[in-house]
């Protein structure tokens, strides 16, 4: 190897960029803050100057108010550091203004994935497959089990369950960043326009995606509403007020939940789910292999889920590959 | 098979018990002969398939993935069929329509050792995950989606608009896929011909007494055993051990199938000889002495010498042929009198009847029954035919008094179905030691009855406003609040850190107004042991 990457390191608390002194997605308050999408998992608030794209600022800002040092980077944008080093900000396609971002420095190239997916998303625009030395990619779902299906046929069920159930509400636990909004739209584009309710806590991340052009159609809230409107009616809320008290105001709901662990049936059970929805804004196990491949780095590090199993693929591929130990990433409920 | 598979995935999800029995229902009414009946037998019995083991599964996979990452995947799925069903290589291209049911039992059921490896993935390659996890549960033997034998017969009743009692009646001793129960049921054909199959007929079960108060005169008062109601038949040829689910049970209980050999149908208590339960008509083993016993498939002859079962007979029900159950209690009784000298001395006593001269001496006599291990008393109308199920006025028990202990709110756990938004189940401990001296609570107990729905709002709120840690569904509380716990009766048990296991404990009284540190000692329960 003639790149040893030593200006890159992974710390406990997130990937440290040494000639620049700044962190990305780090998990404690730091003077330079890299982000790369809105999740509380990657973007804390208290940081000198956090460098995202304006969606995720925006995001942020709504999460935190956290106006002051904002420094917005678009997509395709190139913002340079201190000590010679280069970020480009690219698509990752995982929600709303999230980006993988590309360090230049000394002629090596690195790539930090964030979180990522490779299946359509009407709410962000698509992953771009950009060449690296170094790949750090997310494993969220890294294990082969995990393959998630068509989103249309999800949104199918759900719409099935609809029908079927005049009576009752289908109730949907849903990320309220990202996963709620990106729901709404497949269910849009599956040609259902009747109003969609929500609990209280995703309003305003719904209407900062409309801000942001993804139209989402005709929204209530829930609380604005009695038992009897509601009937028959999709009604998203987060994962969880699912079995919460709160439910108890809803005709006699059908728990359903749109998440990439609804593969796994015992996953489900765990959290009283009638109708799994495998819906997941992350890459299931075929995209992180399809993504390394066709990205094709001399080396692949790994975080962000179960490394493990991706480690292993990537030694069964005769591929240079280690496993980040980062702390503070948890699974979303995604 | 992808009908069935939704099925069985709804069936997983579904915890209410109505929605279950519309699942099962519908689908018995839209899916043709011979599938519907392959499913039944799959969802209650399990199929099972000589060539088809948990380790044919495993050594496909470990032909087909790599062995870490299946191990990595097993250990998160925590199931070895979902996971296979998850990790099988799909096929590009032609595959195949995917199998019916009735398709896959007969390949299935054809299967050898050695083919099963070449034959078993050629109807995996036809099916989609849902189709795979479905057929491997099949195939192996175990649904687990929560369905009951009774539920199921409760859902084909549903389904056809039948009497529960009529197919309990015929369902036993047919045979997968039950052709002459679907034609009955769905096309109107004559009931399936029960003379000389040894069939489970539905018991006849009690009423609590409660406040009722019966003349003597009318009833008759019996002991009521600690054991397990059983129904013995003898036809055919056979003998069959019926439980009070309608399960066959003969399988762990032979020397009971080889001690009936006259053409009856017969009702009692399944005992294990000892004498901790004593009583006039000889000694009983205690409840745990028979729990060696339940749920084995083979009986060693040690345990067949260690503890001998026998059965403590309560009623005649068809005899040589004669149906019975018709006629008055006192009839049969005198008939199954008349029968005793017949029967082998070793295996069959009969319940004797408790004399008392009116209602409050009885009373006496349940209130010394504690000591003699036994459940309680029976009270039978003397005039009562046989009949399936409670009705009102014919049979009552009269349980004896439950035990109280005041024990301490440890932990809450969310209910399920319509109580899935409130923390509805309970754990509750007492203290190993004097609280004042920092003694420790112990668990003793689970319970989710006992209480009002009102009281369950009033819970609810408590357990939200003394949480003091969250582990998933469960929250640990600031062990602030007594439960007065009824129970039947107490055991010692290894597998608990208190060292004692309770026997249907269920709330009595919350008892608000009592401080934690007055709730009763580990040693008030272990008082009670009676093993
Ligand atoms: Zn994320
Ligand atoms: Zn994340």
């Amino acid at each position: 190897m003639a790149a040893n990457f030593s200006w890159i390191r992974a710390e406990p608390h997130g990937i440290h960029v040494v000639p620049a002194d700044c962190w990305i997605d780090p998990s404690e308050a730091v003077e330079r803050a890299l982000v790369t999408h809105g999740h509380a998992d990657h973007a804390r608030g208290g940081h000198g100057k956090t460098i995202a794209t304006p969606a995720t600022l925006a995001i942020m800002d709504l999460r935190y108010q956290t106006r002051e040092g904002a420094v917005p980077v678009g997509y395709g944008e190139t913002i340079s550091l201190p000590g010679g080093v280069d970020a480009t900000y690219i698509p990752a396609g995982h929600v709303l203004g999230s980006a993988q971002i590309l360090l230049e420095h000394a002629g090596e190239r690195v790539i930090v994935t964030g979180d990522y997916k490779r299946r359509p998303d009407p709410t962000c625009p698509p992953f771009e497959v950009t060449p690296c030395d170094v790949f750090i990619t997310e494993a969220t779902f890294g294990l082969p089990v995990f393959c998630h299906p068509p989103v249309e046929q999800e949104v199918g069920k759900l719409l099935k369950a609809l029908r079927d159930h005049p009576d009752r509400c289908v109730l949907v636990g849903a990320y309220a960043l990202g996963k709620a909004q990106r729901l709404i739209a497949e269910v849009r584009a599956a040609g259902h326009h009747d109003p969609i309710y929500l609990h209280g806590a995703m309003e305003r991340m719904c209407r900062l995606y409309e801000e942001f052009g993804v139209g989402l159609g005709e929204l209530r809230l829930v609380s604005d509403h009695t038992k009897d409107d509601l009937r028959g009616s999709l009604v998203v809320c987060p994962p969880a007020a699912l079995n919460d008290r709160w439910s108890r105001r809803l005709p006699d709901p059908i728990t359903a939940m749109a998440s990439g662990w609804m593969r796994v049936r015992q996953r489900a059970r765990q959290r009283n789910v009638e109708l799994p929805l495998v819906i997941s804004d992350h890459a299931d196990w075929g995209e992180l292999t399809r993504t390394i491949a066709e990205v094709d780095p001399a080396e692949t590090w790994i975080t962000h889920g179960r490394e493990e199993a991706l480690l292993r693929w990537c030694q069964l591929h005769q591929r240079r590959a280690r496993a980040l130990a980062l702390v503070g990433y948890e699974d979303e409920d995604d | 098979m992808e009908e069935f598979a939704t099925l069985v995935d709804a069936l997983i999800y579904t915890r209410s018990r109505n929605e279950k029995l519309r699942l099962i229902a519908e689908y018995l009414r839209q899916t043709p002969d011979p599938d519907r009946g392959w499913a039944l037998a799959a969802l209650t019995e399990g199929l099972s398939f000589a060539a088809v083991k948990p380790s044919t599964i495993r050594n496909l996979m470990m032909e087909r993935v790599d062995p870490v990452l299946w191990a990595l995947s097993r250990d998160f799925v925590g199931d070895t069929a979902e996971t296979a069903s998850l990790l099988w290589p799909e096929l590009i291209g032609e595959t195949g329509a995917p199998p019916s049911v009735s398709e896959a039992v007969e390949r299935l059921g054809a299967m050898t050792r050695v083919s099963v490896l070449s034959e078993l993935p050629r109807l995996l390659d036809r099916l989609d995950a849902d189709g795979r996890f479905a057929l491997i549960k099949l195939a192996t033997g175990g649904m687990r989606v929560g369905v009951s034998a009774r539920l199921a017969k409760t859902a084909f009743a549903q389904a056809f608009d039948v009497a529960v009692e009529e197919v309990e009646e015929y369902w036993h001793g047919l045979a997968a896929p039950y052709p002459e129960l679907f034609a009955w049921a769905a096309e109107g054909a004559d009931p399936p011909d029960t003379e000389n199959l040894p069939l489970f007929r539905p018991f006849m079960l009690a009423h609590p007494l409660d406040e009722t108060v019966v003349d003597l005169k009318d009833y008759v008062a019996e002991w009521k055993w600690d054991g397990i109601r059983v129904q013995l038949v003898h036809a055919g040829g056979e003998t069959r051990v019926f439980s009070r689910t309608g399960d066959d049970i003969s399988g762990s209980f032979p020397e009971m199938a080889g001690a009936l050999t006259i053409p009856a149908v017969l009702d009692g208590e399944l005992l294990v000889q000892g004498s901790h339960q004593g009583g006039e008509a000889g000694g009983a083993a205690s409840f745990n002495a028979l729990q060696q016993r339940l749920g084995r498939k083979t009986v060693s002859g040690k345990m067949l010498a260690d503890y001998p079962a026998f059965v403590r007979l309560y009623d005649l029900l068809i005899l040589e042929g004669e149906d019975l159950r018709a006629l008055p209690w006192t009839e049969r009784r005198a008939r199954l009198e008349a029968l005793m000298p017949r029967l082998p001395a070793d295996r069959f006593d009969l319940s004797a009847v408790v004399d008392a001269d009116h209602f409050e001496h009885l009373a006496e006599i349940r209130m010394g029954a504690r000591d003699e291990a036994i459940e309680g008393l029976m009270l039978k109308r003397r005039d009562s035919p046989y009949v399936a199920g409670r009705k009102t006025g014919l049979w009552y028990k009269w349980k004896r008094d439950p035990l109280l202990v005041d024990c301490v709110l440890m932990y809450a756990q969310r209910g399920s179905g319509k109580r899935s938004s409130f923390y509805s189940d309970y754990t509750f401990g007492c203290w190993d030691g004097d609280p004042e001296q920092g003694a420790e609570l112990l668990p003793v107990g689970k319970a989710y009855f006992g209480f009002t729905d009102e009281e369950l709002k009033q819970l609810d709120r408590y357990v939200r406003n003394h949480t003091v840690n969250r582990f998933g569904p469960v929250r640990e509380t600031d062990k602030s609040l007594v439960f007065e716990v009824a129970f039947d009766s107490v055991h010692a048990s290894k597998r608990h850190k208190s060292g004692l296991a309770m026997r249907f404990p269920r709330i009595s009284r919350i008892r608000w107004d009592k401080p934690a540190e007055e709730a009763d000692r580990i040693e008030a329960l272990q008082a009670l042991i009676r093993d």
